[in-house]
């Protein structure tokens, strides 16, 4: 289990848990980011934000705000 | 457009006949509502703020088959949970005001994601109609939906539309009115709660089942609970008394992971709703925006792209909007001069108010036009393609050391050109704190005007050096203005810090009547809002540096005001009338050369003989960091709405200004004497 800004792009990954506040958690579980669902890194360049696909969206998270989404990765 | 106009008798309905139905437009962030809104509404809109809100409140009124429909323009929401200030309202809007219908609007590109709302719309009492909009875009990325599939899974409505392209507004209005008839059945199937927190759920309800507060739901308030909702916690704990309170403050703690489990829950619902309606593309088969993204949000490839579109939008103002506001500053010069004349012979001060005062006020605001038009046509392109997410997205790493979003680069950049349309275009971010550290910096961009002025300075007061003066000036604001960025992030945004997350919509066609409209009324808020102040101080400016002495800068009380800060200009070894060309600044950056000039003729020959080096080093730092224009100020005030931050924005770069110049001159004149 890793947080979501070790993947690099392409790779794929299920969410295990969400860190941080409250408000952090609410805002990311509206956007799908929930336990089980599967995440794809499509953007992560090891600084600066990354972009991930989640529920067929794109989205652009802060590197701070990625680090706090643990994911299990897919085998390669 | 108006709906349909013709005059088809009302068919009985179940309300009062002849009422006008209420019906809340509601949606996610860019799936498209304002279009559907402003296809049903037209020109037939209004738009204020929600109160005591900088979120913009649209309603508008349509007619179909004769009948009347008020609508309103929902903020656009991820949840009715409020994380943010757009969310807060749609839902109060929609518990407190309680609309007849609610029309859920989602994007049929990302079924998923977007249904999210609706999870949520469809637990409130209020009927919901589903409109699948988009179905071009859904078709371009290779989705497949049947509605008909989804509307039986769901129970309720459910309308495929493409608004851009006049597709399905009339069957969602005659499905609105069907149902409000009682035409069509429904039967909402609504989103459980897993097992897990089942039991803590009833548990709630039962708590708090006679101290809800009277318009909220008593089921719909236990789930927010359980989802963390500080606003519902608030409420709650001022309702209830405190043994009772203590017991459900024990139980949401032992189920704080309840967030998340009920998030997913409606997530699996949303999987079992569209199972049979949504057919997704082929594996390896790759849509419009992946494609057009691999450069778009390239670190390199992106960067030249923005610096493209960027170079587009100068070129526009410079080649457009420049030579318009020349020209319109040409007649209005005109329309002086002649109604001067023809006042003169009644009475010369009169002559001089209105010439010099009144239209060269009025002038002001009128010469902003152009540059607002271009600005606001380029912001409304851009957002509504989908491609300022990227811009942002790539701008990001820079802004975030300053404590910036990514989204308060473009209009940061653009206040090169006016900082005026910058603190308007601070609209795009969405957290109130972002908008207003944006609006903060944003005068301390060099304007267009500002560097008219200082050009001109520094090659007279440093014929030699004048290039690297400039540069020096330009870099000197920059630094401040990162400076003043860090100092907030690490002191007022301490707990938001600059969090970014931020959706990247799949791209579409602009369509030009979404981006008119947004031109539309973004200049018309700015002209009743900014124009009636930016006109009053205008005529106040004027009247103070004309009375009593009709006319002769020296004896008017402007210098009166200058003679009496004599000593804060010898701390910055400038004579005061050199304050009063600063102060005449406020109106127009450029009116600080021309009072110069009344004051001091060829200022190239009289202000290097007059000011020492480190006084006219001051003084140029000064002029930089100088209180913005009149326009600007009022446009501060116009989007924070709030005197106190206006305040503190001029108090900041009147601190700034003078404190610079005084520290230059005073190490300036200990190091060379």
């Amino acid at each position: 289990m890793v947080a979501l800004t070790t993947l690099s792009a392409g790779q794929t990954g299920l969410i295990h848990s969400l860190q941080g506040g409250h408000r952090l958690i609410s805002r990311l579980a509206s956007l799908g980011f929930t336990p089980g669902a599967p995440v794809v890194v499509t953007r992560n360049y090891g600084h600066g934000p990354i972009i991930v696909a989640v529920r067929g969206t794109q989205v652009a998270l802060g590197r701070g705000e990625a680090t706090h989404i643990l994911v299990y990765p897919a085998e390669a | 457009m108006h709906c349909q106009t013709e005059t088809i008798p009302a068919p009985p309905i179940s309300r009062a006949p002849g009422a006008t139905l209420v019906v809340a437009l509601a949606g996610q962030p860019n799936v498209g509502k304002s279009t559907i809104f402003n296809r049903l509404t037209g020109l037939d809109q209004h738009v204020g703020n929600w109160p005591g809100k900088t979120v913009a409140q649209k309603t508008g009124r349509c007619t179909y088959q004769g009948r009347k429909l008020s609508l309103v323009d929902l903020p656009g929401a991820y949840s009715l949970t409020a994380n943010s200030e757009e969310e807060r309202i749609a839902r109060d809007y929609i518990i407190h005001e309680r609309p007849d219908m609610v029309i859920a609007v989602v994007d049929a590109a990302i079924p998923e994601r977007s249904l999210y709302l609706l999870a949520e719309l469809i637990q409130l009492p209020a009927p919901v109609v589903l409109v699948l909009n988009m179905m071009d875009v859904a078709e371009q990325e290779g989705l497949q939906i049947e509605p008909h599939v989804l509307e039986a899974a769901l129970g309720i409505p459910v309308v495929p539309m493409c608004a851009t392209r006049q597709r399905g507004l009339e069957e969602m209005l005659d499905t609105v009115f069907r149902l409000w008839d009682g035409a069509f059945p429904y039967n909402p199937r609504r989103p459980t709660i897993l097992p897990a927190h089942q039991e803590v759920l009833e548990q709630v309800i039962t708590l708090i089942a006679d101290h809800t507060p009277a318009p909220y739901p008593v089921d719909w308030v236990a789930l927010k609970l359980l989802e963390g909702d500080e606003e519902i916690h608030a409420m709650m704990q001022a309702a209830l008394p405190a043994d009772r309170w203590h017991t459900i403050g024990g139980l949401l703690h032992a189920h704080e992971d309840a967030v998340l489990d009920i998030a997913g829950a409606r997530y699996a619902w949303i999987a079992r709703m569209i199972r049979a309606a949504v057919v997704r593309p082929k594996i390896g088969q790759v849509g419009l925006t992946a494609r057009l993204d691999t450069v778009l949000t390239h670190p390199v490839g992106g960067l030249l792209a923005l610096i493209g579109v960027l170079g587009v939008v100068f070129w526009l103002t410079y080649s457009v909007g420049s030579p318009l506001q020349g020209w319109l500053d040409m007649l209005l010069t005109q329309l002086a001069q002649n109604v001067h004349g023809a006042l003169f012979s009644v009475s010369p001060w009169l002559a001089d108010l209105v010439a010099d005062g009144l239209i060269q006020g009025v002038g002001m605001v009128l010469t902003f036009l152009p540059i607002l038009i271009i600005f606001f046509a380029v912001l409304g392109f851009l957002e509504d393609t989908g491609y300022l997410a990227r811009a942002a997205y790539v701008t990001d790493r820079f802004m975030h050391a300053l404590g910036l979003h990514g989204k308060s680069f473009i209009p940061l950049l653009l206040g090169f050109g006016c900082n005026v349309p910058a603190i308007l275009g601070a609209r795009i971010l969405d957290s109130p704190r972002a908008r207003r550290l944006t609006i903060l910096l944003a005068p301390l961009v060099p304007c267009t005007a500002r560097m008219a002025v200082v050009t001109v300075l520094t090659a007279a007061l440093f014929p030699r050096t004048a290039a690297w003066v400039a540069w020096g000036l330009v870099t000197l604001n920059l630094a401040t203005l990162a400076l003043i960025g860090l100092i907030f992030k690490r002191a007022v945004l301490k707990d938001e810090q600059s969090v970014f997350i931020m959706e990247l919509p799949l791209y579409h066609m602009p369509n030009p009547r979404t981006i008119g409209l947004y031109v539309w009324h973004n200049i018309l808020s700015f002209l009743q809002k900014a124009g009636v102040v930016i006109l009053i101080a205008s005529v106040v400016i004027w009247m103070l540096s004309y009375f009593p002495a009709q006319g002769d800068v020296m004896q008017s009380y402007l210098a009166h005001i200058g003679r009496a800060l004599e000593p804060l200009g010898r701390l910055m070894g400038l004579p005061w009338p050199m304050l009063i060309a600063l102060f005449t600044g406020f109106v127009a950056k450029e009116n600080t050369i021309a009072t110069l000039g009344v004051l001091y003729g060829d200022i190239g020959n009289t202000l290097p003989a007059l000011l020492s080096g480190p006084a006219a080093l001051g003084f140029l730092i000064v002029q930089m960091l100088f209180i913005p224009c009149v326009a600007t100020v009022a446009a501060v005030q116009q989007e924070t709405r709030s005197w106190r931050w206006t305040l503190l924005s001029l108090g900041l770069m009147l601190v700034l200004s003078l404190g610079a110049g005084i520290a230059v001159y005073q190490v300036g004149t200990w190091l060379f004497s």
